[in-house]
């Protein structure tokens, strides 16, 4: 490192210095801000499940009995909002933004992204629009009843003639603005990884965290446009007379779930592909071994992604669409398990031979492999429009869906954390508890969600504040799991306190020879603007 | 051989949680799919039941045991040195051609049984249903019966033998054995008619009119709930069907053909079930 760049970092601006963080072009202290903001974030999307488990622990109305929680049209914002805040606010800030920013630049060698101002921008518009998403859980909804309690979907008419109040716009505008900065952090991801690799670094060498990240963003480019036309016209339709979703005006409210899910479906891959990416480098990384099939990993998250924008009418199978158009995305859909197929015993081949120690995150990323296959399986039993028909929008949707993401992308999110802290944060951390974590998530999500596969199985709706009793065992055995996985959460705050405590000065490279990729080269935390030198790539 | 099928029958009767389970409702504590009445649910059980879920049990269980076997076997202690290997062009074309063929085998029955639900066949009789927020109503335009609505019985108002959350006080009824064509529709926001037993989920959309179709093989009284989030009681919007004789489902219509909100018919129908019951436990 060259005397100047030493320079540079003794300029490294004061923690405390409040336009570090609000003016800043750093793509690392912009990824850790959106690191804070999904933990922040994710508390509050956390508390509402907790409402929710704590509703369903018994038959009958018991948080939202209209006392001070509300009544049923609570439990439906509740339900609404825990969606939007854990999909937008929680796992796509921490993947994309958080580990993206930090580790896509270090990755290929970059000394930062591609547009610093607009990742700029990109950040400080997520707050505004959390901030309108929370605001319209207390404006009125419906009927004298506050906030929107349509359902993370969106669909009309419930969501236009159904919600006149002012929380459905709020919603609208948040979803737009969080759009929009998605829509810009794509825009400079996707120029920084095409023109900024460090000389030598070919598209076919590239580490599988940024090839994920790649598509991931190629997805948001491509899906976010036709969800905010969509919600233009929810917009228009509620405000402005127009007819697109309204029957009653020539319209059809099927459109919109086809708009909605052609960005839905790919959404939820963008959920899920960076957690690939951080899961490919974890397992290689502690075995020791470099990552099987490196081509294949990398085009079956290409393939993955394509397939993703063929496949969305497999959310609508009950909405009366022809049977032949049915029977495509029946075939589509299927398709998909190859690549993950792929993808997982690619995972298991990189174990293969290995040398593997069980470090912090090395549990998690195998739990997550578990877990997604479990997420996995039960989706090609979705698949099949004709076993869909009795199980559509029961409790084994909520369970396929959690586990996939609430199991996967969160078990990837925290295998992430647990293998970029000491990088991200420049101290140790305190893997006992860290690892007590993984096992109170590891139980506590299992015991939510798998008796849920059960709740669906015997006809269980989602989204119901109240059931009938015949459903009362597993939801019960369900709530205990959330009170588990609780429990792990305060792990998770103790790794943080400890950390903060007592500030052990962080190794470079904790993790030994098996870690190969850029960033473990710099110091543990990073210069504050590194190679100002390009690292050459053999 | 013999092994395999009581295996496999001890598996079916498991999932569908055939022990002690009634008809029509849900039991608590079970595992599976409620017992099927109709033959698309009777289809949709066998492709659950005995394709799909050995098949993603299989699944499961080798991806864990091949995790467990990696993680013993090739743990630091195991196996200090890591190996090199990085390609294996046949493994790899090994796993993407197996999940080929396990979805074509899947294939075979997914097809048949999504035809077999959507091409609705020559029906007896037409029930239309629509969602409003939040009750149904039905009509039965073959037999002149006129739209009557079909509410929640209040927990404060159940008698004995009726259900939380899942009676109503006018039910559907269609006579055992007859295919019953069902015309969904709403008059607000979306709503699904739902119901378990017969294997039948459509959404009743404003605006259009969705087709299904059922063909109740077993006397019973069935139960269903709505489907699709549809506002404050979306909870709270239950289906009842009753499959009866054809004479007492004919004097039921005559009934209820003169007044949609006929007591009498509903006298009938409380009248015919507690016979029924009364028989069903002499029989037990």
């Amino acid at each position: 490192m060259s005397a100047d760049s030493v320079a540079h970092d003794d300029h490294t601006p004061s923690l405390w210095s409040w336009k570090r963080w609000v003016y800043s072009t750093n793509h690392k202290d912009i990824g850790t801000m959106y690191l804070v903001f999904a933990i922040f974030a994710g508390i509050i999307g956390g508390f509402l499940s907790g409402l929710m488990r704590v509703e369903l622990m018994e038959p009958g109305l018991q948080v939202f009995n209209n006392g001070f929680w509300g009544n049923e049209h609570n439990y439906n914002v509740a339900t609404t909002m825990h969606g939007l805040i854990m999909i937008f606010f929680m796992v796509m800030p921490a993947m994309i933004g958080g580990f993206g920013n930090w580790f896509v630049p270090l990755m290929i060698g970059a000394p930062d992204m591609a547009f610093p101002r607009m990742n700029n921008i990109s950040f400080w518009l997520l707050p505004a629009a959390f901030a309108l998403a929370v605001i319209s859980m207390f404006v009125p909804g419906t009927g004298g009843e506050n906030g929107f309690g349509g359902g993370w979907v969106l669909y009309p008419p419930l969501s236009t003639t159904g919600h006149n109040g002012p929380a459905m716009d709020l919603l609208i505008l948040s979803l737009h603005i969080a759009g929009v900065s998605s829509i810009l952090g794509a825009i400079n991801f996707i120029t920084t990884i095409f023109n900024m690799r460090a000389p030598g670094m070919t598209l076919h060498k590239m580490p599988l965290f940024v090839w994920s990240v790649l598509v991931t963003v190629f997805l948001l480019l491509l899906s976010l446009p036709v969800l905010a036309g969509a919600l233009t016209m929810l917009l228009t339709d509620r405000n402005f007379g127009t007819a697109f979703f309204d029957p009653a005006g020539g319209g059809d409210p099927v459109m919109f779930q086809h708009l909605f899910w052609f960005f839905g479906h790919p959404e939820v891959y963008i959920l899920i592909l960076p957690g690939f990416g951080i899961i490919s480098h974890i397992v290689s990384t502690f075995s020791r071994k470099p990552v099987f099939g490196y081509l294949g990993m990398a085009y079956a998250m290409v393939a993955i992604g394509f397939i993703g924008f063929i496949v969305w009418a497999h959310h609508m199978y009950t909405v009366g669409l022809p049977v032949d158009l049915k029977a495509y995305f029946v075939a589509a859909t299927m398709v998909i398990a190859v690549p993950t197929g792929i993808k997982i015993f690619s995972w298991i081949a990189t174990m293969w031979g290995g040398s593997i120690e069980f470090r912090t995150p090395m549990m998690w990323a195998i739990g997550f492999i578990f877990l997604f296959t479990v997420g996995g399986v039960t989706g090609v039993v979705l698949a099949n429009a004709g076993v869909d028909q009795a199980l559509h929008d029961t409790y084994y949707v909520v369970a396929h869906f959690h586990y996939v993401l609430s199991l996967g992308a969160v078990f990837a999110i925290f295998a992430g954390w647990y293998y970029w802290f000491e990088k991200i944060f420049g101290v140790k951390y305190n893997s006992l508890f860290a690892r007590l974590q993984f096992l109170f998530f590891f139980v506590g999500a299992n015991v939510i969600f798998f008796p849920q596969h059960f709740l669906g199985l015997q006809g269980m709706p989602r989204r119901y504040v109240d059931y009938p009793d015949a459903y009362a065992l597993w939801n019960e055995v369900s709530t205990y799991g959330y009170f588990i996985m609780l429990v792990g959460m305060v792990f998770f705050f103790l790794v943080l306190v400890d950390a903060m405590v007592r500030r052990r000065k962080a190794d470079a490279n904790p993790w030994g020879e098996g870690a190969t990729t850029l960033e473990w080269t710099l110091s543990s935390p990073p210069p504050f603007h590194q190679f100002n030198e390009l690292p050459k790539i053999k | 051989m013999r092994f395999l099928t009581a295996l496999m029958i001890t598996w079916t009767t498991a999932m569908a949680g055939a022990f002690a389970a009634t008809p029509g409702q849900p039991t608590d504590g079970h595992l599976g799919l409620q017992p099927a009445v109709t033959p698309i649910s009777q289809d949709i059980t066998f492709f659950h039941d005995l394709i799909l879920m050995p098949i993603i049990t299989v699944v499961t269980l080798f991806v864990m045991g091949l995790l467990v076997w990696v993680i013993f076997r090739y743990n630091r202690k195991a196996n200090p040195t890591p190996g090199k290997s990085t390609h294996n062009t046949l493994l790899e074309v090994i796993w993407t051609g197996i999940p080929i063929v396990i979805l074509i085998v899947i294939s075979i029955w997914s097809f048949p049984l999504l035809y077999l639900q959507d091409e609705t066949p020559e029906g007896d009789f037409v029930i239309k249903a629509t969602g409003y927020q939040w009750n149904w109503s039905y009509e039965y335009p073959d037999q002149g019966v006129g739209e009557y609505f079909s509410n929640m019985v209040a927990d404060e108002d159940l008698q004995p033998g009726q259900l939380r959350n899942l009676s109503v006080d006018y039910p559907v009824v269609v006579p055992v054995g007859a295919t019953v064509v069902l015309q969904v529709t709403a008059a607000d926001v979306i709503h699904n008619w739902a119901m378990p037993a017969f294997g039948t989920k459509m959404d009743a959309i404003p605006g259009r009119i969705n087709e299904a179709w059922f063909q109740v093989e077993q006397e019973g009284v069935y139960y269903g709930q709505c489907s699709e989030l549809c506002g404050l009681r979306h909870a709270f919007m239950p289906i009842e069907v009753h499959a009866v004789s054809q004479d007492v489902f004919d004097a039921w219509v005559a009934l209820k053909a003169d007044d949609p909100f006929s007591e009498d018919a509903n006298q009938l129908i409380a009248d015919y079930q507690a016979a029924r019951n009364t028989r069903l436990a002499q029989l037990n």
